[in-house]
Formats: C-alpha cells, sequence, structure tokens
C-alpha cells in the first residue's frame, strides 16, 4: 500500500465489531435448523463474508496497487480450480467401485453385471471360438 | 524521492540514503519500492497457504459428502463453546495486529510494542485453549490410533473425521507457533528501534501473516465445529 494512505483506527475497530457479530451470529444459526444442507451454506457464506472483511482491511488489500489484487486474485482463483475439478470428478462418478455417495450403488451395478458374463460364457465354452462369441451375444441381449 | 530524478545515483548519495534508513537494501530505489516488492512476494507465499491448506478442505469436502452421518456425529464431539471463544480471541488478536500495524505506520514504538506483546498474549490463550480441547480428545478416546472408540456411527469412518480435525487443526496450530516466533522477534527488534514510518515492512509482513491465519480459523471454525448440529 502507499505509506501515505494510513487507515484510521476507526475503521479497524468497526471491522472487528462486524467479525465478532459475525461470529455471535454463525454459532447461533449451527443450532437453528435451515433444513436440508442450508446450514453448511449459511455458515460457509458468513465465512465468506469475514474471511473477506479480514481481506479488505486487516491485510490492506482494498487500498493496495493492482498488483496486490492480481496475486490476491490469483490464489484464490487456483483454489476455485482445485474445489470445482475435483467435486466435478467426486461427485459425478463412482471410483473403484466404492459409492461416496448413496445414489450410487444403481450405477454401480451395471458394471458388475458385464463382468459375471465373461466367466459364466467361459464355463459353458465350447472349445471352438466361435460358439463362444455367440454365448456371449446371447447373454448380452438379454 | 530526490534519487528517482536523477538517472544516476552516485555511490556517495547511496551509501547516504542507505544510512538514512537502515533497513533499505541497495537494489532497491526506496523504502515504498521495497515495501511494495516485499507486499508482492508475501502475498505469493500467501497463494501457496492457500493451495496447502485447499488441498486438505478439499479432502475434508469429499469424505464429509460419502460419511455425512457419522461425521456429523463426529463433530458434535467437539466443544461448540470453546471453539467460539477461540475464533472471538483469535478475531480479537488480528485487531491487535492490525493496531500494530497502524502504530508502526504512525510511528509510535512503544504503542507498537504493547500491541505486539497483546498479540502474543492473545494467541497463547488460542493455544491454550485449542490444547486443553486436545487433551479432553484424549481422555474421550477420540484420538485416531490412541485407543479410538466411537459407538454413534463406523468408528472407521469417525477416524476419518478426527484424522482431519487433528491434521488441520495441527497445521492451524503450528502456524500459530510460527507466527509467535515471528512477533516475539518483531518484539525485540521494535525494543532496538528498528523500526519507522519510513521501514516497517517486516511488521507488516508478519501482519499479514497472522492475519491469513485468522482466515484459515474462521474457516476450520464452522466446517469442524458447526456442521454436525443439525443433520
Amino acid at each position: 500500500m502507499n505509506s501515505d494512505a494510513i487507515i484510521p483506527v476507526r475503521t479497524y475497530v468497526l471491522v472487528f465489531l462486524g467479525l465478532i457479530m459475525l461470529t455471535i451470529t454463525t454459532t447461533a444459526v449451527a443450532f437453528v435448523d435451515l433444513g436440508g444442507q442450508w446450514n453448511t451454506a449459511a455458515a460457509l457464506a458468513i465465512a465468506v463474508i469475514k474471511a473477506l472483511l479480514v481481506i479488505l482491511f486487516f491485510m490492506h488489500v482494498l487500498y493496495s496497487r493492482p498488483l496486490t489484487w492480481v496475486f490476491v486474485s490469483a490464489g484464490f482463483f487456483w483454489l476455485l480450480i482445485l474445489f470445482t475439478l475435483t467435486l466435478a470428478d467426486y461427485f459425478m462418478r463412482n471410483i473403484g467401485g466404492a459409492p461416496l455417495r448413496s445414489a450410487a450403488p444403481a450405477a454401480q451395478a451395471a458394471p458388475r453385471q458385464t463382468r459375471e458374463i465373461t466367466p459364466r460364457a467361459l464355463s459353458t465354452s465350447e472349445p471352438r471360438a466361435t460358439q463362444r462369441t455367440a454365448t456371449v451375444r446371447e447373454k448380452r441381449s438379454e | 524521492m530526490r534519487a528517482r530524478n536523477l538517472s544516476r545515483i552516485t555511490c556517495r548519495e547511496k551509501w547516504n540514503m542507505s544510512k538514512s534508513h537502515p533497513g533499505l537494501l541497495h537494489h532497491f530505489d526506496d523504502p515504498e519500492q521495497q515495501l511494495d516488492a516485499s507486499q508482492s512476494g508475501m502475498w505469493i507465499f500467501l497463494a501457496t497457504e492457500v493451495m496447502f491448506f485447499g488441498g486438505m478442505f478439499i479432502g475434508y469436502t469429499v469424505y464429509r459428502e460419502g460419511y455425512f452421518e457419522v461425521f456429523a456425529h463426529a463433530s458434535n464431539h467437539l466443544n461448540v463453546w470453546l471453539g467460539s471463544i477461540n475464533t472471538a480471541v483469535l478475531i480479537c488478536s488480528s485487531l491487535s495486529m492490525a493496531l500494530a500495524v497502524h502504530s508502526a505506520q504512525s510511528g509510535h514504538r512503544r504503542q507498537l510494542l504493547v500491541f505486539l506483546v497483546l498479540t502474543m498474549l492473545l494467541g497463547t490463550v488460542f493455544l491454550g485453549i485449542k490444547f486443553t480441547e486436545y487433551y479432553h480428545k484424549y481422555e474421550e478416546h477420540l484420538i485416531p490410533g490412541l485407543d479410538f472408540a466411537f459407538k454413534e456411527g463406523n468408528p472407521g469412518h469417525a477416524a476419518i473425521f478426527f484424522s482431519f480435525y487433528f491434521a488441520m487443526t495441527g497445521v492451524h496450530a503450528l502456524h500459530m507457533v510460527i507466527g509467535l516466533g515471528l512477533l516475539a522477534y518483531l518484539a525485540v527488534k521494535t525494543t532496538r528501534g528498528r523500526f519507522s514510518p519510513l521501514y516497517y515492512t517486516p511488521v507488516e509482513m508478519v501482519g499479514l501473516y497472522w492475519h491469513f491465519v485468522d482466515i484459515v480459523w474462521i474457516f476450520l471454525f464452522p466446517l469442524l465445529y458447526l456442521v454436525g448440529r443439525h443433520l
């Protein structure tokens, strides 16, 4: 920041009071049932506001040069990439057959069927390859 | 600054400048440029810290989604009141740190020392409460690997919650300890009169670090302590 721009103490105290109020709010809200995932959403929204207050005022970013803004946003932008891509991966597919979500078992059933076909086809197999492929085709069409 | 108006600075002038500002390194034009450079560097470091803690936060998010109910039950074993008090203590320490930077900027050396010591005191209170909580967890057999016992759900999944709890708060506490060391260093330098309105870069940088550690806790507190209050 510019060495001549000194933030007045009053601003710091106001931000501090805001942070304390938000801490009380977030604790109080946690004991009220908002239904579903809304409690988590509220807690995270309040945390983001608190973090913004600290970054903009206590860390002087509001009064800083554009270059500092670039570095700050780069850090959080990369965090956003980390969260978006990781969550997209974990919540949209089923890795290693171990479901992370309760909705997963339905999706899990499909690969298991295809796995079962091959051994059964092999156990009843005739020495001729053409017949073996025919049984597999039949089972698949079922 | 006079030096900026001259295309070439003689060695003699440079020596005079460095003499007038003991903190000014020879490869910077003036204290302001030096502060700008330090600030950029500090924010790059903080960006790496964001990624470091981000990895643990994403791991926690994925496992919480997977073992939602067990995580909620496990979360209810944490003491919300100690957690909220600790949040308030940390916010107070952040205000104290901000006021320390303010005192350094306006050249109040005695005030700067008072606020640095106050920040250290509040940081120590935070760590004290944190270790009390750890001790309660030890008594309740909630430390994974140390005779871990959990009855309200799959103990293996609960152990994942407590592993995240101890890893995240532990690394956060480690950052606090490092911060306390840096503050002690600043306090010693302050008593030796190293800082002035022209040179207070270390105070400002440690301030950024301290506030960052505060932000990490601002996210840890709701995610670890509060999410389990309602399923």
